[in-house]
């Protein structure tokens, strides 16, 4: 599973709410510590802010707080925003590739073996995500900080 | 039965929870959490786990959490020794807690208990392999700082 941009940014600023509960941050913050572009993180805080994870805070200056709960709320919870999960990723016949495939049917069985592979890499992948909490990122990053 | 409504009433209560050896008398309500989880009431599997596990056994445990004569959950591991080339570690291959006992840091107590026996007995590693769906337990032991292993587990269909 390879991630968008957008997710990365996704990822990365949630965790920085998550570590600050009751703290106001502001997109332009977030893009300087991580080199993004505001415009790109406003589009992106706005996604989160629908989703429920960030809530905008009025008055001066503006800026986000983050709006979840840090024991319920997985990686996938927020890679789902961005990311098509409910499609698979290679495994079983591609449409696309079908007409070429026609030509040799051993190329085609080939294609489908590695398909299948390349969907159980995906599987894994998503059970990664969906296993691990923002408290449990938190706790990483700590540990990789002491 | 620990109230989840009251966090700190939940912690407070954590504290009266004792975790001991799985008792023969223990065993109807092991068989009735693991059955509340799971769907499945597995009487002779659990009684042979309490043979094989039960009492004081040098490299297998099998613990639970009593409350006031409750039995809020379980653990069961024990140390497997060169298995494919792996030096001693310890194996958790069953954990559960009742639902009505959850986030009041039960499983952890249980968790904490075995991997001291482990530690006693000189292993410096504990592993677990779980379903890739069961994302509660899962969770529960990333929550506690448990990465990938450098292992697959691989099966395939015995026609």
């Amino acid at each position: 599973m390879k991630l968008q941009k957008n997710t990365h940014l996704a990822l990365c600023s949630v965790l920085e709410f998550a570590a600050r509960p009751g703290a106001q941050l502001s997109a332009a913050e977030i893009a300087q510590k991580y080199r993004m572009s505001p415009h790109h993180l406003a589009k992106v805080l706005r996604s989160l802010g629908r989703a429920g994870l960030v809530r905008a805070a009025r008055g001066a200056g503006g800026g986000y707080r983050f709006a979840g709960n840090t024991r319920r709320v997985t990686l996938m919870d927020v890679i789902g925003l961005f990311e098509d999960i409910s499609a698979p990723k290679g495994g079983g016949r591609r449409a696309g590739r079908r007409a070429k495939a026609e030509s040799g049917a051993a190329a085609f069985e080939v294609e489908d073996a590695l398909g299948i592979v390349l969907a159980e890499i995906d599987e894994i992948a998503k059970a990664t995500f969906r296993s691990i909490t923002l408290e449990t990122m938190l706790k990483l990053v700590a540990r990789r900080r002491s | 039965m620990i109230s989840l409504k009251n966090p700190a009433a939940a912690r407070t209560a954590t504290a009266t929870v004792r975790v001991r050896g799985a008792q023969a008398a223990d065993l109807e309500q092991i068989i009735e959490i693991d059955a509340d989880i799971t769907g499945l009431r597995k009487a002779s599997y659990w009684g042979e786990i309490l043979r094989r596990y039960g009492g004081a056994r040098q490299q297998r445990f099998f613990l639970v959490a009593d409350h006031g004569g409750r039995i809020e959950g379980y653990v069961v591991g024990d140390v497997r020794d060169w298995e494919f080339g792996s030096p001693a570690c310890g194996w958790v291959f069953g954990v559960g807690v009742r639902p009505d006992a959850r986030l009041a840091g039960i499983a952890t107590q249980l968790l904490d208990a075995i991997c001291d026996g482990f530690r006693r007995l000189g292993v410096g590693t504990v592993r677990t392999l779980l379903a890739r769906d069961n994302h509660l337990v899962l969770s529960f032991f990333r929550s506690q700082g448990m990465m990938a292993a450098p292992f697959i587990a691989l099966e395939k269909d015995l026609d």
